[in-house]
């Protein structure tokens, strides 16, 4: 065989992409993690501190508590959703008239933006002037404080049947889980055209059969569906994990005065790395190595779910 | 099963109003008179209630200026709300309340000038279609030299590309600040722009896409003499158009609707996008819930019009994002 010549010409279709990736992808990357071991504000570069950005984020409980709310945002928005979009995909999936009609209106919130869906439930979860109190009144249930209240769901709950909760045991404020309440509303959409993807992937002639065996619609779905769904389900959970743990429009543009109130019971990661690197104290330096604490999470969370990605896969 | 098809439907539609309530809502919220609003009027239908007086001559809406014990002192006025006598003294349990709907249309009108939403829109336009059009050519370029040429360092380089896809926005955010602001690129559209014409899910989409391209397609192109350049223009991209579509609607959803980036890195109100503008409006406008609504109803507008045009064809590419490439 005769050598080749060198040719340039895959570098070139390359070129533009690779340039941008490198310039405003990797750059940044590495450098976030330079930026975290130096004082470096939006005035310039400071002195090396090595870690001693990390070592003050443990002992920062404004940093926990917005770990915390991260938390109980994806415990609560990832499981909901994932059930709800998969009842909203079977119900679809099961009638032939006006299919598209409702898989257009479901979708809807997915395409708009946050910013715009962030004002309107805002306002409807107005106290006074609110849609959802205003509701709540019509099938007689008094009013709540949604956004302004910062007592746990859990405590709130209990206290109508006169139990008092210890307060680690408070969960979300309500405040944090009207939160919940829109981010799920928002992301249902798209998790329901994905399940329905996967659920019309499935073979009707294993129903058929399962029918001619004479089992039930709940012995199908748990033994046909379910199995044969994973992985549309494992896509769903983690996307929607990803997606849950960078929450920020939501917080910025309904919580406060200030932002992440009532008491910091919605302060946010992605918010509190906000704040830190563009509000008042313009650390750029300590709110790299807030991103790099979340980019570490997201990345173990990652590798955790496909390791049991393998588990479910059939 | 035909029994439980009602059923079906009917919890459907239980699940698709509670999706479109919201939005029912702010547009009827939008249209109300803002002094309903003001007085608690919450509910659907925009109406207003007003005091009316009755006599032989006709039903007059009356404003009432003072009431002194059992009796009002009243503006009458015509239909088109002009007084037609002023300090009437009437009975005051004569006077009846009477609910009429009706649409502040003028609401959209007055948000959309009461900060310059047409700038904000020209920007997000001119942003978006650039990163679109950015996007389309950079992603062709590379999935078209990934998928069907061999070079050094193929593999090296989409492995890098894939990886960095799985590296959150916020994480990049702070030192892509610091990379523009070294640029001289903060508050420019290029620092909209630029670090957004290059796609790495686009490049992947592609990609796979142009795998699937016959090889005997391209074996006789270059029988015939086209160059890769030509081959490109002329087979690979008029084969892959729905799959440009669907790059391009990502596209443009994404760049439409994103917030962070431009809040961050721009500051110049004149190069406000539609998100940023909208923030900054909410804050101003905070008490003003008609001219929110209003501003909302019409920043959705321009997408959701889109939707309803192409709805099969965006709802396709997004299912197509969940299943395995």
């Amino acid at each position: 065989m005769k050598k080749k010549k060198f040719d340039v010409g895959p570098y070139l279709y390359i070129m533009p992409a690779l340039i941008i990736i490198l310039v405003f992808r990797l750059v940044p990357i590495v450098l976030s993690f330079i930026v975290s071991f130096f004082q470096w504000s939006i005035t310039g570069v400071g002195n090396f501190i090595g870690l001693a950005n990390y070592s003050k984020l443990l002992h920062d409980p404004e940093f926990w508590q917005s770990l915390l709310n991260t938390f109980y945002l994806v415990i609560f928005v990832v499981p909901i959703s994932l059930v709800l979009s998969l009842i909203f995909a079977s119900l679809l999936n099961n009638i032939k008239a006006l299919k598209s009609f409702f898989r257009s209106i479901y979708f809807i919130p997915t395409i708009t933006s946050m910013v715009a869906i962030s004002i309107v439930w805002k306002i409807i979860f107005n106290q006074q002037t609110g849609l959802a109190n205003f509701l709540l009144g019509k099938i007689g249930i008094a009013p709540l404080g949604w956004l302004a209240e910062s007592r746990g769901i859990f405590t709130l709950l209990f206290n109508y049947f006169g139990i008092t909760l210890p307060a680690w045991l408070g969960g979300p404020s309500l405040a944090l889980f009207s939160i919940i309440i829109v981010t799920i509303w928002k992301g249902l959409g798209y998790n329901t055209i994905i399940y329905l993807a996967g659920l019309q992937n499935i073979p009707d002639v294993y129903y058929e059969a399962a029918d001619i065996d004479g089992a039930g619609k709940i012995t199908q779905f748990c033994r046909i569906t379910w199995p044969l769904i994973s992985p549309t389900t494992y896509y769903v959970l983690m996307m929607t994990t990803i997606v849950t743990f960078q929450v920020f429009s939501q917080i910025y543009l309904m919580t406060g005065p200030p932002i992440g109130g009532p008491l910091g019971t919605t302060k946010v990661i992605v918010y509190y790395l906000y704040d830190k690197g563009f509000g008042e104290s313009n650390d750029l330096s300590y709110a790299s190595a807030i991103a790099l604490v979340l980019f570490a999470i997201i990345l173990a969370l990652t590798l955790f779910q496909k390791k049991l990605e393998k588990k479910v896969h059939y | 099963m035909r029994t439980r098809t009602p059923v079906i439907y009917f919890l459907l539609l239980l699940c698709g109003i509670s999706m479109v309530i919201p939005f029912v809502w702010m547009v009827t919220t939008a249209v109300k008179s803002p002094l309903e609003v003001n007085k608690g009027h919450v509910g659907f239908i925009p109406a207003e209630e007003y005091p009316v007086y009755s006599d032989d001559s006709g039903e007059y809406r009356v404003k009432i200026i003072k009431t002194e014990g059992d009796s009002s002192y009243v503006n009458v006025l015509n239909k088109d709300g002009q007084i037609i006598r002023s300090f009437f003294k009437i009975p005051s349990r004569e006077i009846g309340k009477e609910r009429k709907i009706k649409f502040h249309m003028e609401n959209f009108l007055i948000a959309f000038q009461k900060v310059p939403f047409g700038r904000y829109f020209l920007n997000t336009i001119f942003v978006s279609a650039t990163v679109v059009l950015g996007v389309i050519i950079t992603g062709s370029l590379a999935a078209y030299a990934f998928a069907r040429m061999r070079f050094r360092g193929r593999e090296l380089i989409f492995y890098l590309f894939i990886s960095m896809m799985m590296v959150p926005q916020p994480v990049y955010l702070i030192p892509s600040y610091i990379v523009l602001d070294n640029l001289g690129w903060l508050d420019t559209y290029q620092a909209l722009i630029v670090p957004w014409i290059a796609n790495i899910f686009t490049i992947f989409l592609l990609r796979q896409q142009f795998k699937t391209i016959p090889q005997e397609l391209f074996d006789a192109a270059a029988i015939d003499g086209c160059s890769r350049w030509g081959i490109l223009w002329k087979i690979v991209l008029p084969l892959s158009r729905s799959v440009i579509s669907t790059a391009a609607i990502f596209g443009f959803i994404g760049s439409w609707n994103s917030f962070m980036w431009p809040l961050v890195m721009i500051d110049n109100p004149k190069l406000r996008v539609l998100q940023v503008g909208l923030s900054y409006f909410s804050q101003e406008a905070s008490s003003q819930t008609t001219l929110l609504m209003a501003a909302s109803t019409f920043s959705i507008l321009p997408l959701l019009v889109l939707f309803l045009i192409a709805q099969k064809q965006i709802i396709a590419s997004f299912a197509s994002s969940g299943l395995k490439g």
